[in-house]
């Protein structure tokens, strides 16, 4: 399976030669930073993803945002593919280059144009860090809610172009909730307002449809968030289980218990002990899980909840309930959950990071699932889950240095993301499709919903120059990988050509 | 769910018959939920397609906080069943009469007076089942919290009021009843009203509705039993019944009877000062949603009041289209750039036009 653009697949690409496409592009936009030597393009290669690397053509640095208009309508006019990048910490290739394709840098974009205290909002520019946005509020009170595990480098313009989460989404939502209004340049170079800073727009909710759009119908050039007062207080308990099902079904009773914590995640052993073995943040390491619950909000309230949420763990078997004592300590065990990827980075020379979603009740039947195919690929497998919606990371541990297992993790990745279509999930809560889930949309979506998808596509960008071969595959991608469903008992479009 | 209270039924081979039919033949459709909302807009013409024996709840998991639905299960019902699990659709949509379905209750989208703290009807809705201008079903989102896999063509629908498609089935993110919930009424002007949100809204307070009238300003709180004290101490003000935010959700306060004047809808940033309207006593309006949700009954020229609005950064809608002059649509016409890509989005996924027709806006 390659993951890297395939014409036969993906769709033909324009041919233009580099030395023109700088030229034109050097003319028409003097003042523009364009990078074009192989030095200089090497650290644009990939995102978080890294297993998958392309040199693209130019790389552009707009500063201003009539550099960007004037780049996309020369790109427009010269057929030449766009591919927008922001802080390039996304997991799933999604600002993966083309070789063919110009990248469009947005990090220079790092101001925060304005923060209202009175009315709860901050103007910020897609550059800046998720990070930021919260810290240039702090000393109103105020904070913005979504926290990504790479907030302090992620960018708000990668956020909304992958409807980005965090482990606080449960009680506060993900970046769809928490956004007001976004300005875009169109592929046409065209301007476009959506949203507002009232709380509804007239029309369609074009707000909703650039959520986790991965960079397809527009360049995000400036954000409206909503800000939130700080919770009075916080408080976390972490429970013990010698059980991974017993875990499982605690999440139900505290939800079942009325009560929403602000964050409720789930880690494995393997995921315990590494990350213990890097934060020291006093994980148990003998537990076969542990659940993070934390209760915000007013102190009263957090003070019952607790002890509702002590007694549904005792319930459900917990073998030991720590509440963290101090400020110092509850840091600590989030510190430890926060840096689970690089703590399992420690363990591997490589590691897969999957996002699949399932209905909570399936998580038993999953991660033994899992545990299932884990072995029969031979690869070790680590859990951290944002349990309380269901948002799974197993981690795939591997070597790509050794001949074959690079496709190994790949194919168990892939499996692993059947399971959670198959027990009623998706193949990415907050990760986004990109690239390197391509194959698997055509398991999710039948060839009806991905040619409607295609269709909206169209509606933004009719010439499919806008990070062509991300979030989703085409139908003789789809007919080719064989997963494909059948719709109506109907083979999926004959007609359709192989390039 | 086999619960005698809440009967199902499936239609979806009628509906995907009827919608092939009005495709082959070039007819134009009107979807019809409860037709508690046909005021709501333009009225469109065609022939009528109705989800009401298209019913029931399919699935529903109160641990998950999950409910799936069909259009055209009644509001009521739908609420009943949460209620029963003590839970909840936090957006706490208006019902407009007994007969409201889920269905007309997503494509129009709207919200109570929860929804400046909980989110709107949008913020809940996971996943729909849809069908398309040539009857073929379509599944985007589902019954998970999260998933960004693909458009997200299901928030696309709520508000749409169907006119990109057919929702047969909605998945909605329902949640736990609050533990606790009073309303107080305090007697304070609007500018002091208006400033004190101002500053409550930057504190975790346990705020749910917030509207100014008559007079007064009218707060419900939620949350646990210890901070809703605490807070109902802080603020002071009278007890109020918690019944008054069922009548302002349902329009059934005073205020909307009292008068034949096209009402109005005004929905403006957090924290907008009182409108300067020409004619206007600015505390003649409810200011619902701690103010980003005004309800005006005026004569006053559609144009005038819009660009008010619009300088504040807001929009108005009619909730009278009827009193309004032919010329003058119920919703506020579009930025150009934005309405050339509903165009085009309306061009692709309904691209005979045969879906409620005019319903938004004439040209679509
Ligand atoms: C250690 C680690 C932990 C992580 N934890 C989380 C987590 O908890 N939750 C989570 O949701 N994600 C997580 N991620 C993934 C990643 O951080 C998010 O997807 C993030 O939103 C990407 O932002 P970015 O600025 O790095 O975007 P990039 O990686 O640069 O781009 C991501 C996508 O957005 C598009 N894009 C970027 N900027 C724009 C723009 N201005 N206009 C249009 N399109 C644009 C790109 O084309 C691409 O498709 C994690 C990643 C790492 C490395």
């Amino acid at each position: 399976m390659n993951i890297l653009y395939d014409e036969r697949l993906d769709g033909r690409l324009p041919q233009r030669s580099k030395d023109e496409v700088l030229a034109e592009l050097s003319r028409s936009i003097p003042d523009l930073t364009l990078l074009h030597r192989e030095e200089d393009l090497r650290p644009f290669e990939c995102d978080g993803l890294s297993a998958y690397r392309v040199l693209p053509m130019l790389v552009a640095l707009p500063e201003t945002l009539s550099q960007v208009e004037a780049l996309l309508k020369q790109c427009n006019r010269l057929k030449v593919p766009v591919v927008t990048r922001g802080a390039g910490t996304g997991l799933s290739g999604g600002a993966l280059p083309l070789e063919q394709g110009v990248l469009l840098v947005m990090s220079r974009f790092n101001r925060i144009v304005h923060i209202d205290p009175e009315a709860r909002i901050a103007r910020v520019q897609p550059g800046v860090r998720n990070l930021a946005i919260s810290e240039a509020a702090s000393h109103y009170g105020l904070y913005y809610a979504p926290d990504p595990s790479s907030q302090i480098a992620c960018s708000i313009g990668g956020n909304v172009a992958e409807n980005a989460g965090g482990v606080h989404c449960l009680k506060y939502g993900l970046t769809v909730h928490n956004v007001l209004a976004v300005d875009i340049l169109t592929i046409e170079g065209e301007h476009m307002s959506i949203g507002s800073q009232a709380l509804d727009s007239p029309g369609f909710d074009l707000l909703a449809l650039m959520m986790g759009s991965e960079g397809m119908l527009g360049v995000i050039t400036e954000i409206t968030v909503k800000l939130l007062p700080k919770p009075e207080t916080a408080k976390v308990l972490m429970a013990s289980f010698d059980d991974v099902e017993q875990a499982g079904a605690a999440v139900g009773a505290i939800i079942s218990a009325g009560i929403i914590p602000g964050g409720l995640e789930m880690m494995d052993n393997l995921a315990i002990r590494a990350a213990e073995d890097f934060i020291k943040a006093g994980y148990p390491v003998e537990a076969e899980a542990i659940l993070l619950c934390e209760l915000d909000g007013v102190e009263a309230d957090v003070n019952d909840d607790i002890a509702t949420v002590r007694e549904v763990l005792e319930n459900a078997g917990a073998t030991e309930i720590r509440l963290a004592k101090d400020e110092a300590e509850r840091a600590r065990f989030w510190a430890g959950r926060k840096n689970a990827f690089p703590a399992v980075g420690r363990m591997s020379p490589d590691y897969y990071c999957m996002d699949g979603t399932i209905p909570r009740r399936e998580l038993p039947r999953v991660l033994k699932g899992i545990s299932d195919l884990s072995r029969h690929y031979g690869l070790r497998v680590a859990n951290v889950f944002h349990a309380g919606d269901g948002n799974m990371h197993p981690l795939i541990l591997f070597d790509a240095n050794r001949e074959g297992e690079l496709e190994t993790a790949e194919a168990l990745g892939g499996k692993i993301l059947e399971l959670c279509v198959e027990a009623g999930g998706s193949i990415t809560g907050e990760h986004g499709v990109g690239r390197e889930k391509i194959n698997q949309m055509c398991a999710q979506f039948n060839s009806l919903e991905i040619t409607t998808f295609h269709a909206v596509k169209a509606a933004f960008d009719p010439q499919g120059l806008l990070n062509p071969g991300k979030n989703i595959p085409t139908l003789a991608r789809c007919a080719e990988f064989g997963a494909m469903h059948v719709h109506d008992n109907q083979l999926p479009h004959p007609e359709i050509p192989r390039f | 769910m086999s619960d005698q209270r809440f009967p199902t039924q499936d239609a979806l081979d009628s509906l995907r018959a009827q919608i092939q039919h009005a495709s082959e033949n070039g007819t134009s459709l009107r979807i019809e939920g409860g037709n508690t909302k046909a005021f709501y807009g333009r009225p469109v013409a065609g022939e009528t397609i109705s989800t009401i024996e298209h019913r029931g709840i399919t699935h529903y998991d109160p641990v998950e906080l999950i409910v799936s639905v069909r259009a055209g299960t009644p509001l009521a019902e739908l609420e009943a069943a949460l209620a029963s699990e003590g839970q909840m659709l936090p957006f706490e949509p208006p019902h407009y009469g007994p007969g409201a379905t889920i269905g007309g209750t997503i494509a129009t989208g709207l919200s109570g007076p929860r929804r400046p703290w909980s989110g709107a009807a949008r913020d809940f809705v996971l996943g729909v089942r849809l069908l398309n201008y040539q009857g073929q079903e379509h599944r985007f989102g589902g019954e998970v919290m999260k998933n960004v896999a693909g458009y997200d063509l299901s928030r696309l629908m709520v508000g749409a009021q169907g006119t990109l498609g057919l929702i047969t089935e909605v998945s909605l993110k329902v949640l736990p009843r609050p533990g606790a919930c009073h309303s107080l009424r305090l007697n304070i002007s609007l500018n002091e009203a208006l400033s004190q949100l101002a500053k409550w809204g930057q504190k975790p307070l346990p705020l749910s509705a917030a509207a100014w009238h008559d007079g007064a300003l009218h707060l419900r709180l939620e949350g646990g039993p210890g901070s809703v004290a605490d807070t109902c101490r802080m603020i002071g003000g009278d007890s109020l019944d918690n019944a008054y935010w069922e009548d302002l959700r349902e329009q059934q306060l005073p205020f909307f009877q009292q008068s034949n004047m096209p009402l109005w809808r005004l929905s403006l940033p957090a924290n907008t000062a009182p409108l300067e309207i020409p004619g206007v006593d600015a505390e003649s309006l409810i200011h619902d949603w701690a103010g980003c949700q005004r309800w005006l009954h005026a004569d006053i020229d559609t144009e005038t009041l819009r660009s008010v609005c619009a300088q504040a950064g807001g929009h108005a809608t009619c909730f009278t289209p009827d009193r309004l002059p032919e010329s003058a649509g119920p919703f506020t016409p579009l930025e150009p750039m934005v309405a050339k890509y509903h165009h085009r989005l309306k061009e692709q996924l309904d691209p005979q036009g045969i879906f409620n027709r005019g319903r938004l806006y004439a040209e679509f």
